[in-house]
């Protein structure tokens, strides 16, 4: 059985993980929420700096944990993109020494292509043909996964991601980072129904997303509302914000379901968290008879295992050849 | 030598005329220039930098680099788009000034939102745009082109 190291270091988390088959024998995130708490958000710098601190222990933390070392690996993994370039390059140039030292091949990975193939994972492995749902602070995308090594965009962001729009609202109403779980907190106790916010629907059908006019929206709302009643009306707004996100993905998917010719459904990314999200796409997939696979909290966020994933599925890279291997910011 | 700083105010009724304010800016714009925004939440920064990508031969979305910073995009030239929102406050821009190296880059051009939190690595722009919101699609944007 191919055992893979994999290594991500595209944001904010430093990852390894150790896979064999489509199970992780590890899988370590050395999360920085603490570290980004301060700035209210993620910063380059400091996480290029934490990932060239913090990738050798959490490579070693994930061979140990998956109860191997180096010259017991097949392969390699890393993702080589999109992310912030310093921050990937810790990762890249890290996986390229630790290959080229035990002449291993090594596997670039997509990380978009890693949050995809976290639904081939155990437990419940979802096999292609199915639609994916990914939703992030980074990125919004319909997927329509046909085969394990590749997926094609059917719809994206044109604009804001939902969970950077979920960020912003946050900021707006003076909740914490990040914003998703603040915003969620805050709508229990709201009415979803006494801000209406508009939710993009193109005309022709398409698929893609867009959400800046939803934060504008809000935007207009508070300075409609100033800072006394804003602080009233927050769980109002931070309902009715929420339920405008969550429809419109919910809106899209269910558009994608029209088209027809599916039978399972993965919802990934860090934003499938949202307990709103899981609910209605639950329904929706009831509904339509379609089976859902809501990807397990650990492996929806950023992580290596989802990396260690689609390497089992992309094309090795035989040594010396990677050698000139470099990260890309798309 | 002083540097002669010209403004011109538009205002726009919406998203398009924005993006066409935009790509008449990104006209003048040479590889290394670097264009600061200024303009507080859905004001139309990354609506006017769409435009000028746009015209600048970058023809896949444009979005939002708030989550991871940065982006670059590959057009007639290379354009970064940067976001420094969050590293405001935080003082970290100043204690390196490096730190935006692999996207002010002498053969691109550059888009800053928020410039504020890299003030020292933004010394020369060679434009500033302000955008406000003036109700509902309208916007008061002015761009200050700043001379030699």
């Amino acid at each position: 059985m191919r055992r893979i190291l994999a290594i991500e270091t595209s944001c904010d988390d430093t990852c390894a993980a150790v896979l064999e088959g489509p199970r992780a024998r590890s899988n370590v995130v050395s999360s920085q929420a603490r570290l980004h708490a301060r700035y209210g958000g993620i910063v380059p710098e400091v996480a290029s700096r934490r990932h060239l601190e913090l990738i050798n222990p959490v490579i070693d933390a994930a061979l140990e944990g998956g109860g191997t070392d180096l010259d017991r690996v097949d392969a390699v993994a890393v993702t080589v993109k999109p992310g912030l370039i310093g921050a990937l390059l810790v990762g890249v140039s890290t996986a390229k020494s630790l290959a080229a030292a035990t002449g291993k091949p090594l596997i670039p990975v997509d990380h978009l292509h890693g949050h995809v193939a976290a639904a081939f994972l155990e437990p419940e492995p979802l096999a292609p043909p199915f639609l994916a749902l990914i939703v992030s602070g980074g990125h919004t995308l319909l997927a329509e996964v046909r085969a394990h090594g590749s997926f094609a965009v059917a719809g994206q962001t044109l604009d804001d991601a939902a969970g950077e729009a979920l960020d912003k609202a946050a900021r707006l109403l003076g909740l914490g980072f990040p914003g998703g779980p603040a915003i969620q907190r805050e709508a229990a106790a709201g009415n979803p129904e006494s801000f209406p916010m508009p939710v993009a629907m193109s005309r022709g059908g398409g698929l893609d997303f867009s959400f800046s006019g939803l934060k504008t929206a809000l935007v207009y709302a508070v300075g409609d509302l100033g800072p006394e009643r804003t602080l009233e009306r927050r769980a109002d707004l931070a309902a009715s914000f929420q339920e405008a996100v969550v429809g419109q993905l919910v809106a899209k998917l269910r558009r994608a379901l029209d088209r027809g010719g599916w039978e399972a459904v993965a919802l990934g990314g860090g934003v499938a968290a949202n307990a709103l999200l899981r609910e209605r796409a639950t329904a929706l997939c009831a509904e339509r008879g379609v089976r859902l696979k809501l990807v397990p909290p650990e492996l929806c966020t950023d992580n290596a295992a989802m990396i260690g994933s689609a390497a089992r599925h992309a094309e090795p890279i035989a040594y010396p050849g990677y050698l000139a291997l470099d990260a890309a910011a798309r | 030598m002083a540097a002669e700083t010209e403004s011109e105010r538009i205002r726009s009724g919406g998203p398009e005329r924005t993006e066409a304010a935009a790509a008449a800016l990104a006209a003048e714009l040479r590889p290394g220039d670097v264009v600061l925004l200024r303009g507080g939440l859905g004001t139309g920064k990354t609506t006017f930098v769409r435009g000028a990508a746009r015209a600048l031969g970058v023809t896949e979305p444009v979005t939002s680099p708030t989550f991871t910073i940065g982006r670059r995009y590959e057009g007639d030239v290379a354009i970064s788009h940067l976001d420094l929102h969050r590293l405001a406050g935080s003082g970290l821009a100043a204690e390196d000034p490096g730190m935006l190296d692999d996207y002010l880059t002498a053969d691109a051009v550059a888009f800053v939102e928020w410039p504020e939190a890299a003030a020292a690595a933004l010394v020369a722009p060679a434009a500033t745009v302000t955008l406000a919101h003036a109700g509902g699609d309208a916007r008061e944007i002015t761009i200050e082109r700043h001379g030699p």
